[in-house]
This record gives C-alpha cells, sequence and structure tokens, in this order.
C-alpha cells in the first residue's frame, strides 16, 4: 500500500531513483497509450490528406500515401504502370501495363518492350511508391480565395474574443461587486441559460439576424456569441475572490468606478481573462454550423465554411476537404506550440474557483 | 489600442456588407466534381461579353442549398440565381422570367419538357432551366462477373434476377456486399415504381403505402438482412442524410450499385484501370424497368433587385452552345431539347467505359415509366423520400419492424400534409 | 527589460484612450451615483444577451405555440399547445416507439444515457491523468500538452478524423487486419456506434478537465501529505480524505462544465455518425435542428417545443447542480 501512496502522493521534487515499481509501469503506458490515441488520428488525418481520391478509398489502407510507379516505354505515348508480374514459371518480373481486357491484362517489358505478355490480373501486384498529392493543397489555393478567408476568419476571432472580454468583465464587475437590485435576478438568468446551445435557438436566432440586416454580414456570426454566460461566470468567480477591501481603499483615494475596474479588478483578473481569452479564440476559430447559416458570400466565408464547399449533393471530395482541414488546423497548433506554457499555466492559475 | 482595433474592424466590416451594387448578380451554386470550374470559366466569359454585368459566383456545400436557401428565401434574402434541386418545393420562389427574356419560345421549345418542374402548378411561368438531367440506374463491376464466371444479367433481368447473380459473384470472390443502393428516397424510388407502386393519390395528395412499395421494401430488408444489400450505407446515418455507396463500389467491393448517370465522371476518374464497369441501366419488376428522372436547375429568384441583368444572364448561359459546352466538360446529361436531339455531344473524357455508360443512359431514359416522370414535378416527393428513408433505414437497424415502419411511414406523411395546411 | 518595455509600448495608447473614456464616466458616476454605474457596467452585457439569446427564447416559446411549414411569425397560425400535445403523446409512456413523436424520446433517451456515461468516464479519465501528470515527470509540460492537444480541434474536424478511423476501411480495421481480423463495420452497429460518440467526444474535451485537475492537485499543501505520511496513514485514506475533498472546488467546476457540455452533443456526433444507426446515437440538439432546419419533414413549431422542453429540464439541472455545489464548497470551506 505504500506503493500506492507513491503513487498518488508523489510529487514533483518527491523521492525517486528507486528502480521500476509497478505504478511506473503504469504511468508509462498511460502516457506512451495517451500519446499514441491524442496524437494518431491527427498524423493519420494529416497522411490522408496527401492521398489522391483513389487512395483514399483503398482498403487495406497505407499509412503513407502511395502511388503507381509508372514507367515511359518506348513505343507508347503515355507513361505506363509498373506491375510485379508473376510468370507461369514461378519468377517475378517487372512489367509495364498496355492494356487490360477483361480478367487478362497485356503487358510489356519496360526494357524489352517489343513483345506482349499476357498476365492473369490475380497474378500481378502494382510496384508502388511513397508520393504525396500535393495537388490536393495546391489546387484549392488556386480556386480557393484562401487569404481572404484566413482574413475573414482572423477577424471573426479577434473581434469577438476582444468582445467577448470587454463586455464579459465589465458584467462580471457590476455582478461581483455591487449590490443593487434585480442582480440576483440578472445572476439567475444567465445561469440557467449557461446551458442552452445556440443549436436549439437557431430559428429564431436566424429571423432575429435577418431583422437586424446582419445576414452575410460578419457582425451576424460575432455578436450573437459574443455575450457569452460561460465567460461571466468564469469571471465572476475570479472576482469575488479579490477583496473588496482594495476597492474600499481605491474609493477613499477618489478613484472613480471606471478606475477601479480598469486599474484594480482587471489586472487582479489577468489569469481569468487568459483562459476566457483562449477558449473565445478556439471557440470563435472552430465555429462552424452558425456561420454557414449566416454567411453566403463567398467574400465573407470563414475558413470553416469554405471548407466545406467540397460537400456537393451527390459527391463530396474527400481529397480536398481533408486537405484544407489540415490547413485549418496549422494557425491552432501554432498558436498551441507557441503559448503552451500560457495555455496551460493560465488555466491551472485561476483555479476555476 | 483595444477600441481602435474595434473601430477599424468595424469600418472594415461595413465595407465588406454593402449592400448589392447596380449590376450584381450573385449564384449560389453547388458542385459535386468540376462544374464548379466549368462555370467559373463560363461566367468570366461571360462578364467579358457583357462588361456592365458583374456576375459573383458563390460556391457553397450541398447542405447550404438543402438546409438554408429555404430559409433565406422565406425572409427575401436569396442570392439572384441558385443552381438547386428542390425546385419544386420552392418553386413560389422563383422568379418568372417570360416577360424578360428575349424570346420565350426558344425556351418553351427546349425547356418546356421540365418546365413545370420548376413552376407553381397551373403557371406558365419560365423559372430557369435543368443545367442537368439525372437518371438513376446501376453499375456492375463487370471484371468480378467475368472472374466468377457469371454473366452480366441482360436489360430484361428483375431485381431478383440481380440479387441471384450478383450474389453467386459475392460468393466466389469474396467480396462483402453483392449490391448497395445510395440511401436516398430518390434513387430508391425507381424499383419500388418498378413493383408496381404509386405515390400519388386521386386528389393529388399523398396515398398511402401500396402494394407493390411493400413488396419491395420487404425483400429490401430481406436482402440487406442476408447480406445480399449492403447495410453500411442505410444505416450508417439518421434521419433523411444522403448517402452514397459510391466507395465501395470504386473500392471493388460491389458487384452491383444503383446509383445514377452523375456518377459516371466520379467513376471514371478514380476507378481508372483498376476493373471494367458497365451502366446497366435500371433492373426490372413485375410493373417496369424504370429509373428515376431529375437533376439540378439553375432558376432566378424572386428576391432579385437585377431582374433584367439576371435575365440576361440566364438567356445567355440557356444558349444552345453555351449548355452543350457546359455538359460536354462537366459529363453531364443536358435538359436542351434541341442539343439533345441533334446529338454530337463529344464528352470531354478519354475514358471510353465513360463515354459507353453514358450512352447507356440515354438509352435507359426511354424505358422510363410514366409516373416516374410525373413525380419530379409533384410537390409532395421529398415528403415521400424522406419518410421514406428515414422509415426504412429504422427498420434495417433493427428498431423497427418493416410493417411497423409503413404504418410510420403513411402517418410521417399525413403529419406533414396537415403541418403544411396550416 | 525588452518585454516589459513593449508591453508598456503597447499599452501607452489603451492607457491614453482609458484615461479620455474616464472624464464623461465621472460625470455619469456624478449624476447616477454608485448603483448607476452598476448599471452602466451591466448594460452592454445585458443588451447583448438580451437580443441574441434571451429574446429568441422567448421568441422559441410563441413559436412553440404556432403551427404551419412557415419560418416567420407572421406567417404562422396559433395552435395553442398542440404541439406539446404532440410530443407527449404516447401510448405507453415507458417505450419511446409507442409515442407519435417516437424520434424525439428516443433522443432524450440516447442523451440521458450519454451524458450519465460520457461525464463519468471522462471525469475518470481526466482525474487519473491529472494524478498520472501530478507525479515526478520527465517532460510533465509536454506530456500535459499532449492530453490538451485535441482540446483545440474543433469539432467537425474531430468528426471526421474518426469517421476517417472507424470506417470499414478505415485505421482501426487495418491495424485488426494486421492482427488477421476479418473488416467490421464499426459504424453500423447501434452498440460500438454508441460507445464511439462517447468515446471520441470524451477524446476531445478530457484534456480541459485534466488541467483543471491538475491545478487543484498541485494547490493542496504539500505538508499535508508529509503530516499524513508521518501518521502511518494508509494510502487509500489519504486519498479520500485528503486529495478527494480538497479536490472538491475543481471536481465540481468540471461536472458543470462537462455536464453542459455533454447535453449540447451536436457537431462531432453529427459528422461521426449522422445519428445512426437507426437512430441509436440520435442526441437531442440533433433532433431539435433537423426539425426545426433540415428535414424535408421539417416542423419548426415542433422544434421550438422539444427545445424549450430541454431548455426547462437544463435549467433546472443547472440550479440543482450550484445549489448543491454552494452547500458543498460551505462546507468544504475550513
Amino acid at each position: 500500500m505504500g506503493a500506492a501512496a507513491r503513487f498518488i502522493l508523489r510529487r514533483k521534487g518527491g523521492p525517486g531513483g528507486r528502480g521500476w515499481h509497478w505504478t511506473d509501469i503504469v504511468t508509462w503506458v498511460w502516457l506512451i497509450g495517451g500519446l499514441v490515441i491524442m496524437f494518431g488520428p491527427a498524423v493519420w488525418l494529416t497522411f490522408s490528406s496527401f492521398k489522391t481520391p483513389a487512395a483514399l478509398n483503398e482498403f487495406p489502407p497505407s499509412i503513407l500515401p502511395y502511388v503507381t510507379s509508372q514507367a515511359t516505354v518506348e513505343g507508347y505515348d503515355k507513361p505506363l504502370q509498373l506491375y510485379d508480374a508473376k510468370m507461369p514459371d514461378g519468377s517475378t518480373r517487372v512489367l509495364a501495363e498496355v492494356r487490360r481486357i477483361g480478367i487478362m491484362a497485356q503487358m510489356v517489358d519496360p526494357k524489352a518492350p517489343g513483345e506482349i505478355i499476357r498476365v492473369n490480373i490475380n497474378d500481378r501486384t502494382p510496384v508502388r511508391s511513397v508520393s504525396f498529392a500535393t495537388e490536393n493543397y495546391t489546387e484549392p489555393f488556386v480556386h480557393f480565395d484562401f487569404l481572404r478567408y484566413l482574413w475573414n476568419s482572423v477577424f471573426v476571432t479577434v473581434v469577438a474574443t476582444l468582445i467577448t472580454l470587454i463586455v464579459n468583465s465589465m458584467a462580471a464587475f457590476a455582478l461581483s461587486k455591487y449590490e443593487f437590485r434585480g442582480r440576483n435576478l440578472a445572476m439567475l438568468i444567465i445561469l440557467a441559460t449557461l446551458m442552452v446551445p445556440l443549436s436549439v435557438i437557431m430559428v429564431p436566432l436566424y429571423s432575429i439576424i435577418s431583422t437586424l440586416g446582419m445576414f452575410n454580414s460578419l457582425w451576424g456570426v460575432i455578436l450573437p456569441t459574443v455575450a457569452t454566460p460561460t465567460g461571466v461566470f468564469i469571471l465572476r468567480q475570479y472576482m469575488l475572490t479579490i477583496p473588496d477591501e482594495l476597492i474600499d481603499a481605491a474609493r477613499m483615494d477618489k478613484a472613480s468606478e471606471w478606475q477601479i475596474y480598469w486599474r484594480i479588478v482587471l489586472p487582479l483578473t489577468a489569469p481569468a481573462l487568459a483562459v476566457l481569452a483562449i477558449f473565445s479564440v478556439v471557440w470563435r476559430w472552430n465555429d462552424f454550423l452558425w456561420p454557414l447559416i449566416v454567411l453566403s458570400r463567398r467574400e465573407l466565408y470563414t475558413l470553416q465554411v469554405g471548407l466545406s464547399i467540397y460537400s456537393g449533393e451527390l459527391n463530396v471530395q474527400w481529397h480536398f476537404i481533408l486537405a484544407m482541414t489540415v490547413v485549418t488546423m496549422i494557425p491552432v497548433v501554432l498558436v498551441f506550440i507557441f503559448l503552451q506554457r500560457f495555455i496551460t499555466t493560465g488555466i491551472a492559475g485561476t483555479g476555476l474557483k | 489600442m483595444t477600441m481602435k482595433s474595434i473601430l477599424a474592424g468595424a469600418a472594415l466590416a461595413l465595407m465588406s456588407t454593402t449592400a448589392a451594387f447596380a449590376g450584381d448578380v450573385r449564384i449560389m451554386w453547388y458542385s459535386d466534381g468540376v462544374e464548379g470550374e466549368v462555370m467559373k470559366d463560363l461566367v468570366d466569359r461571360f462578364m467579358k461579353e457583357n462588361p456592365g454585368i458583374n456576375v459573383i459566383l458563390d460556391n457553397v456545400a450541398y447542405g447550404v442549398v438543402r438546409e438554408q436557401l429555404p430559409v433565406q428565401l422565406e425572409a427575401g434574402n436569396g442570392p439572384d440565381i441558385a443552381r438547386v434541386a428542390q425546385i419544386k418545393d420552392l418553386s413560389r420562389h422563383w422568379l418568372d422570367l417570360r416577360p424578360l427574356v428575349k424570346d420565350p419560345a426558344y425556351w418553351d421549345e427546349n425547356f418546356g419538357a421540365q418546365a413545370d418542374w420548376m413552376r407553381p402548378d397551373g403557371s406558365n411561368q419560365i423559372s430557369g432551366f435543368m443545367t442537368q438531367i439525372t437518371l438513376t440506374g446501376g453499375f456492375a463491376n463487370k471484371t468480378l462477373f467475368d472472374q466468377a464466371g457469371v454473366p452480366v444479367p441482360g436489360p430484361e433481368a428483375t431485381w431478383e434476377d440481380w440479387a441471384a447473380a450478383t450474389k453467386k459473384v459475392k460468393e466466389s470472390q469474396q467480396i462483402p456486399y453483392a449490391m448497395a443502393i445510395d440511401r436516398s428516397g430518390h434513387r430508391i424510388t425507381a424499383p419500388l415504381l418498378s413493383y408496381g407502386a404509386n405515390y400519388i393519390g386521386a386528389d393529388d395528395k399523398p396515398a398511402p403505402i401500396d402494394a407493390g412499395a411493400k413488396d419491395y421494401l420487404t425483400k429490401f430488408v430481406g436482402w440487406v438482412e442476408d447480406g445480399t444489400m449492403a447495410k453500411d450505407v442505410w444505416v450508417s446515418a439518421a434521419g433523411t442524410t444522403y448517402r452514397a455507396a459510391a466507395d465501395d463500389f470504386i473500392n471493388g467491393q460491389l458487384a452491383f450499385y444503383y446509383s445514377g448517370s452523375w456518377q459516371v465522371a466520379n467513376l471514371a476518374t478514380k476507378i481508372g484501370d483498376n476493373f471494367d464497369w458497365v451502366a446497366t441501366g435500371s433492373p426490372c419488376g413485375p410493373a417496369a424497368c424504370t429509373g428515376m428522372p431529375g437533376g439540378a436547375a439553375l432558376v432566378a429568384i424572386k428576391y432579385t433587385k437585377n431582374p433584367k441583368d439576371v435575365a440576361t444572364f440566364m438567356d445567355w448561359f440557356a444558349r444552345e452552345e453555351i449548355v452543350k459546352e457546359f455538359s460536354e466538360r462537366t459529363l453531364f446529361l443536358p435538359g436542351h431539347k434541341a442539343v439533345v436531339e441533334k446529338g454530337g455531344l463529344s464528352f470531354k473524357s478519354d475514358n471510353e467505359q465513360a463515354k459507353a455508360a453514358l450512352t447507356k443512359f440515354v438509352e435507359a431514359s426511354k424505358t422510363t415509366s410514366d409516373i416516374a416522370l410525373k413525380l419530379p414535378a409533384w410537390r409532395w416527393s421529398d415528403t415521400f423520400y424522406a419518410a421514406i428513408v428515414t422509415r426504412v433505414s429504422q427498420a434495417l437497424a433493427g428498431e423497427l419492424k418493416i410493417e411497423d415502419a409503413f404504418g410510420r411511414i403513411d402517418a410521417d406523411i399525413a403529419q406533414k400534409v396537415k403541418d403544411a395546411g396550416q | 527589460m525588452t518585454k516589459t518595455a513593449f508591453s508598456s509600448l503597447l499599452m501607452t495608447p489603451v492607457n491614453a484612450l482609458m484615461r479620455i473614456v474616464d472624464a464623461p464616466l465621472r460625470r455619469l458616476q456624478k449624476a447616477t451615483g454608485i448603483s448607476g454605474m452598476a448599471a452602466f457596467f451591466l448594460a452592454p452585457n445585458m443588451l447583448i444577451f438580451g437580443i441574441f439569446v434571451l429574446l429568441p427564447l422567448v421568441i422559441n416559446f410563441v413559436y412553440s405555440m404556432t403551427g404551419g411549414t412557415a419560418f416567420f411569425l407572421s406567417e404562422r397560425s396559433f395552435v395553442g399547445g398542440e404541439q406539446y400535445a404532440r410530443l407527449f403523446s404516447c401510448v405507453d409512456y415507458l417505450d419511446p416507439m409507442s409515442c407519435q413523436e417516437d424520434a424525439f424520446w428516443t433522443a432524450v433517451g440516447n442523451t440521458f444515457w450519454f451524458v450519465l456515461l460520457q461525464v463519468s468516464l471522462m471525469i475518470l479519465a481526466s482525474l487519473v491523468t491529472a494524478l498520472i501528470l501530478n507525479r515526478d515527470l520527465v517532460a510533465r509540460s509536454f506530456w500535459r500538452a499532449v492530453f490538451f492537444f485535441p482540446v483545440l480541434l474543433s469539432p467537425v474536424v474531430v468528426g471526421l478524423i474518426w469517421k476517417w478511423i472507424l470506417q470499414r476501411q478505415g485505421l482501426l480495421n487495418y491495424i485488426l487486419y494486421q492482427f488477421g481480423a476479418e473488416p467490421y463495420s464499426w459504424l453500423t452497429d447501434r452498440t460500438w456506434t454508441f460507445a464511439a460518440t462517447i468515446g471520441v467526444s470524451i477524446w476531445a474535451h478530457m484534456g480541459l478537465y485534466t488541467l483543471i485537475l491538475l491545478a487543484g492537485l498541485q494547490a493542496i499543501p504539500k505538508d499535508l501529505y508529509e503530516a499524513a505520511e508521518m501518521d502511518g496513514t494508509r494510502p487509500a485514506r489519504v486519498f479520500w480524505r485528503i486529495t478527494l475533498p480538497l479536490l472538491a472546488p475543481n471536481l465540481l467546476v468540471v461536472v458543470v462544465l462537462a455536464l453542459i457540455k455533454a447535453v449540447q452533443v451536436f457537431d462531432e456526433v453529427y459528422v461521426l455518425t449522422g445519428g445512426g444507426p437507426g437512430t441509436s446515437t440520435l442526441y437531442l440538439t440533433q433532433y431539435i435542428y433537423e426539425t426545426g432546419f433540415a428535414s424535408a419533414l421539417r416542423n419548426p413549431g415542433l422544434a421550438a417545443a422539444a427545445s424549450i422542453l430541454m431548455g426547462l429540464v437544463l435549467v433546472v439541472l443547472t440550479l440543482l447542480q450550484l445549489g448543491v455545489g454552494r452547500r458543498s464548497e460551505n462546507k468544504g470551506k475550513r
């Protein structure tokens, strides 16, 4: 049982170097398993995004993108595909396929293209090599207004986050540091709507947006999301921990209420603000359904909406969708890599009490 | 900093939301394949020839056309022109181009056959035209049949014949499923009609689901249960979501795949030289050997601020040579009478199998039944399709008995008719 | 040094702006007093909140009393409680299939089980991960990042990634195939699909909760443990008597946030399973979205009625939780 205690209790700087113990094994199995399960899928998606449409459909799939090798053979205009063909005598030769008729393939030796060899198609396997179908990326860039979509996404994310921070922190300040009539009611309403998802009020929200003339406007995407009850809730909980004495002292010094908010409360709330900012950025960057409804002009598309245009009525062009998905993931991953420490300690720092 | 950037942002946003300029024509367009690019080319050419008109092509997901466009239209918000597939359901929002186009007689002559599909019942409105006509039909993996030594069933073969033949192929070639049908009410309606179903009641309202429909659906469920028909496609979604089984066919996992003419280009590119495939037309039933016609239309929308420019564009795009070029480059079957009759479409594909398949579809269209031709112009078709897909896939997933599913289908449709009357 | 210089440079215009704003606000404060300032601070949020959250809820209520297929209220006819009656018209209240709106009750049942299983399993997984990350680890910030990474992905991407793994020609079957197993259609099996939606949403969200719990663990004073160890307290007891009670406030936050997320589950499941097979992963939000918006059988009034019912349950649930939370928080204070 002492072992279990160490497992649960051991912390940085605790006793170490006592050799391997079963808790260490559990730890490392858990961590390595976590690494595979958490990162593996994204890596798989990234590799898949480099496959040709035909390769995407294959089973068994390959981890890396492969294509069949080709060779230019004398006497044929187009490059021919190469196969490992099993010969009647049991040997294997690399042959190029000229054409296939039913279940027989007509093949030639690329080095001696004169003679046609007939091979049953079950006796040949394609010679394949790793090849990245970069056209999945380049082609959308040509007729996909990437920079425009990127700008719209950044605009929505940044503006929505700034408004969220300002408006929510002001409200949280009022709700945590003032006594006034209706405070409890306001708090109750905010808490009550904490759980209501946007998709549930979509129809009436749409009619409001359209009445206000915000249809096909980035503001129609931004405004409905900024007064998040979650934000007010998190910030208020944090502000409650700021001692009232600080504020009273400031009032003695003739500070205005605005100064108290701006110079005292906001700086002290920084960790909670950071957390809300991070969430807001992630949420707004990833928003899909609502922008899809509000924005139907291509110059207003955000990235998430932009990549959806490859879903047709009858076919979905997966190769483009996967590639563009990877592209939209890149900024998030970059933000993550650079702000990792900040994000994790920020969340830890708020304590989120 | 914050305030400044908000102000700057506001200014920018205002700039980007300014109302439509005179001369702007916005087209909402979705793509299944290359047609978006072809359209872009054509639009550019149009603008060069008509410098005063600025056409903007908004590419969207089909989901937007299906789900969001109806709401936009009710709010009077939509684009000026749209490519849509539920053309009858929304027909009260389409603009009547009759007084606006140069030569209404040309439109009546060439697009008259499908004009009813996209206008309110009883009017003579010209709403637009079909960018493509589609016909449902089957595809067989000929290589698999050859390898199994099973002959591909002929044009008179029934669904049972196909089931028997493909089952043999399945067993000999060790493929997971013998046949598949797309998860779509429109697709499955074709065999239902071949088995004698009729959706249209005496007063033009939906009829209760009849013996012919029950007959085929019961068989269909049986086939899914015994592994003849692919299960994945139908049960891997809830509600009315569309799912295609094309990937399994492309991957050589199916002997027979029932979909439609629009798959030809897709199959040609993705299958390449992996195996031989042929279009087979629609298998028969006791009543007919019919496929379901359908397609997408380009329609003008009533709420446009530039009806004249819209009409100019529609006139231009409906020109015979443009329709012909569009069809050739997209491998779509055209809905333009003169183009069809004159023939001589040279589809831009070096794939012989694709060309043969397209020819087969043109040929198969001759056996289309009368009811099949009526359904696209019937107001309740979508309601029927939705109810059938929803309930039948529940039966396939084991949540409902198929007999109960029939009752549910009738109830769903009756409810929708009642809702619409309110 | 440079960092602070840079940030002060950045803050100068902001501070100047704030000073400019301050003068008129002082005048306002003189006129209305301190309580007026409370209203001023609350106003912008309440305005936006009122228009874009509260008003839609009210309109939704009105919607739920109307019938027809039109979207805009002016074109809809008043039908009173008919939509609610329709939702509640069942032969046997224990069997969703006997109801007129069987899909609604199926969705309610599915959502209930989803929330129960997803929240409890996820908190368990997060707690274990947090305990492990709290150990003396090499490169802890890296491991922390590993578990947090999926939180940053959009729900659509999450659904897409896993669809690509679980479908018949997906990665999972490929791995099993290496061990000689036949490909299996995971997403056509009701039980597996339901489990997959739970697993995937745990995958996507557990990183956040792990971090919150980890923060709580690190805030527990070390000397408490040292004292316990000196007293020879059994480790299980230490966990139940020290770790868990001191972690309670963080656990409460985690439970509240996780419940909110779980009840709203939609995007990733919609992409992954579309609600299938049959209706086995049809959750409430999807039912409401499809009934109100997407399906050819749509009926916005019915969707509104369903969302009002859902809203009522959620409000009760939230308030209950916060009530419990407040009591346990008071108890936890020492």
